[in-house]
């Protein structure tokens, strides 16, 4: 049967497991837009494209299935850039459809022209511009094979109107051929049996664990591990929910803001673990001195991942749910030494502790002043620590990281490698539609939040009953924190001069607002922000000049931090 | 240290803009690139000349593996191979240094492929060394042009680099 190339489209996405999308429609998707018109594919209208991106985004950070945006030519696919970059930083699977003028007015500067595949070639794991009809299925075929396999990122494609219009036998191929991209899942067995040896001679090994814990489904395979050997765990922010925070044995972050004791067992280790994560600049602060007395393995499924910063003793590269499965298979056959290991380390569990004691991760609470942290402590512990969070960047998103004690895999949606303010709302909306009976809750600056903060509107429309934490401090706190530190306060640009009424912000949009000033009004704010059914934006007035620490300044090692202000 | 690579890539629209973007964007250097379609026609093959350390060079070949339109990477140096360069030198000529043009280009085996009563236009082949060697000499006449290739490099023996 010849169908159309937009219906090509859409019956390939079902056949991918596609059932919702995020988009936002435009002449040169018209003909999408036409077919989805009546199509089971569900579609979700936002205000934005960019917004439409992070949704996505979101909805796959949370599902591990493969997101899906649509945008249309020019503008609406500029707008998507932003998206596409955080996906990529973060390594997210998502498949980004993008309208193109007519292929003969390509290149022409026609109206609503831009070269997408220009644009996006550094921040997509691969692209494709539709040139022919007969390549549509084979190309859809392949941009979700390459999205969601190896180190996951987003694939675009450019889809000419005139392709869309034009007629072809629909033939969805069952196999993909790609010669040039073979990932490699099974790590290496001898690779593994050497870690098994070094994590069997470390006296002070930590893991390191980042996202790739969680693109993985490995957290199992991690807590196995950790139950095994009794190795303390940090983690980076992207990898805060695949380890359960309240584990004894957890560390929380480390990095420019990660906790004291997390900083120093890095810095103090003899074996460093690294799995899934990439030795980003603000996890190691100065490089020459990251975990400078220590041994590293790095499991990584992207080989160009290891050594790029740092050189490493052992390198494997595989997945991570295989690799790690191996290390605790080859670990349980010397069930001796494993003992031994665990008896053998207890004075640097002691040692930890003891830091942990010195300097835990607190905040000086206040009775006159709604502290940051306190109302991040109190939305934990009011959602059992089981809703999803999200975050916008600042402040508040190290706060999130600091104090919401995570418990769950896939709860924790924060843009880490890119930082985009504006992630936090629509990605939170993403959540909510891939899970509508879930608790998801964007936690924002009133900065951030600003962003995209049209996204209301979405909500509303589709009664998605995310509820939005603004940790108002009339500043953009992260920035002035820097400047309050390095820059002699001199706080340039950084004061939110107009104060917005976020509760007549939120019911123009049809929301909910609710406000709280005094610390005891934190408490009843949040229970009726979470009783309160469909959308609800909670404005919290807090301490203007809290500062997020510990802090590495920019530069220094990892445990030289300032701890108090 | 200098580094010639053969890059195996798809033969398809966009992927020389992939290879040079990857560059770019992660401050590597390319000091010469040379791309032409392989006996298989959906396949090309880039030779190109970077320098950095190890490595540099490390992730210079494990983010060129990483495009998806990357089909093979080989670093030559260190092992056997041969390297040649085309290189076509507009020189200027006068009754006095034709002669003196002529020796030179017979002693580096080039040809003269066109004449004017001012100029030769000559052709070499060789290591850029050897086309190094003839641009210093036939410098004092007076080098109007030259246009060079860069550098395609084979593996010596007699195992081939498929396509």
């Amino acid at each position: 049967m010849e169908l159309t190339g937009s219906q090509i489209l859409l019956e390939s996405l079902k056949l991918e497991g596609v059932d919702t999308v995020f988009g936002y429609p435009g002449g040169a998707v018209i003909n999408i837009y036409d077919d989805l018109y009546e199509s089971s594919i569900k579609h979700v209208l936002t205000r934005h494209e960019q917004a439409a991106v992070h949704a996505a985004d979101g909805y796959a950070r949370c599902t591990g299935k493969v997101g899906v945006a649509i945008a249309t030519s020019g503008p609406g696919a500029t707008n998507t850039v932003t998206g596409i970059a955080t996906a990529y930083m973060d390594s997210i699977p998502m498949v980004i459809i993008t309208g193109q003028v007519p292929t003969p007015l390509i290149g022409n500067d026609a109206f609503q022209e831009a070269d997408m595949c220009g644009i996006t070639r550094p921040c997509t794991k691969h692209n494709y511009l539709v040139a022919d009809i007969r390549d549509l299925a084979r190309i859809i075929k392949e941009a979700f094979y390459i999205a969601r396999t190896g180190r996951p990122g987003p694939v675009l494609i450019d889809l000419p109107k005139d392709i869309q219009v034009k007629s072809h036998k629909f033939n969805y191929p069952d196999k993909v051929s790609l010669r040039g991209y073979k990932p490699t899942y099974s790590g290496n067995i001898r690779q593994i049996e050497k870690a098994a040896k070094m994590v069997l001679s470390a006296r002070k090994p930590v893991l390191y664990v980042g996202g790739g814990i969680t693109l993985s489904a490995a957290d199992d395979e991690l807590l196995k591990l950790v139950e095994q050997t009794k190795i303390p765990v940090t983690t980076t922010l992207m990898a805060m929910a695949a380890f359960p925070q309240r584990h004894p044995l957890a560390l929380g972050m480390l990095g420019m803001h990660g906790t004291f004791y997390a900083n120093m067992s890095v810095t103090e280790c003899d074996l460093l673990i690294a799995v899934g994560a990439r030795f980003d600049d603000r996890v190691t602060g100065r490089i020459d001195s990251f975990a400078e007395k220590a041994k590293i393995i790095h499991v990584d499924i992207d080989p160009t991942s290891i050594g790029k910063n740092v050189e490493v003793d052992l390198p494997i590269v595989g997945d991570l749910k295989d690799t790690l499965g191996k290390l605790s298979g080859c670990l349980n056959q010397k069930p001796e030494l494993l003992e031994d290991l665990v008896e053998a380390t207890e004075e640097w569990r002691s040692a930890i502790g003891e830091w942990k004691e010195r300097h835990p991760m607190t905040y000086r609470p206040s009775k006159s002043v709604i502290k940051p942290q306190f109302v991040i402590e109190k939305v934990s512990e009011m959602t059992d620590e089981d809703a999803i969070i999200t975050t916008e960047v600042g402040q508040h998103q190290m706060w999130a990281a600091q104090f919401f004690a995570f418990r769950r895999p896939k709860t924790f949606l924060t843009s880490g490698g890119l930082g985009t303010m504006g992630f936090g709302l629509p990605a939170a909306l993403g959540a909510q539609v891939a899970y509508p009976e879930r608790q998801v809750i964007d936690i924002s600056g009133d900065g951030s939040f600003q962003m995209n903060s049209q996204e209301l509107a979405t909500l509303v429309q589709y009664q998605l009953p995310v509820k939005i934490v603004i940790l108002n401090n009339n500043y953009l706190g992260m920035v002035r924190q820097w400047q309050q530190m390095f820059f002699e306060k001199r706080y340039s640009q950084t004061v939110m001069e107009l104060p917005i009424d976020f509760i007549k912000l939120a019911e123009a949009y049809g929301a909910t607002g609710l406000q709280a000033t005094k610390v005891d009004e934190v408490e009843a704010t949040i229970k009726l922000a979470l009783e309160t059914p469909g959308p609800v934006l909670m404005n919290f007035k807090v301490s203007r000049e809290e500062n997020v620490l510990p802090m590495v300044p920019a530069g220094k090692a990892i445990h030289e931090m300032v701890l108090a202000s | 240290m200098k580094h010639t690579i053969s890059v195996l890539v798809e033969n398809e629209f966009g992927v020389l803009s992939r290879i040079s973007g990857l560059f770019s964007g992660r401050g590597f250097n390319i000091e010469s690139l040379s791309v032409a379609p392989t006996m298989e026609t959906d396949l090309s093959r880039m030779t190109l000349v970077t320098r950095g350390d190890d490595r540099v060079l490390e992730q210079i070949t494990k983010q060129l593996n990483k495009l998806i339109s990357t089909i093979k990477v080989v670093d030559f140096t260190g092992g056997e191979y041969i390297e040649r360069e085309l290189a076509l030198i507009k020189v200027s000529t006068d009754a006095e240094s034709r002669a003196e043009a002529l020796r030179i280009v017979d002693i580096f085996r080039a040809k003269v492929i066109d004449v004017t009563p001012k100029s030769y236009t000559i052709e070499i082949t060789g290591a850029p060394a050897k086309i190094n060697g003839i641009l210093e000499l036939l410098r004092p006449m007076g080098i109007k042009e030259v246009v060079r290739s860069g550098p395609v490099v084979i593996g010596r023996g007699a195992k081939g680099v498929v396509g």
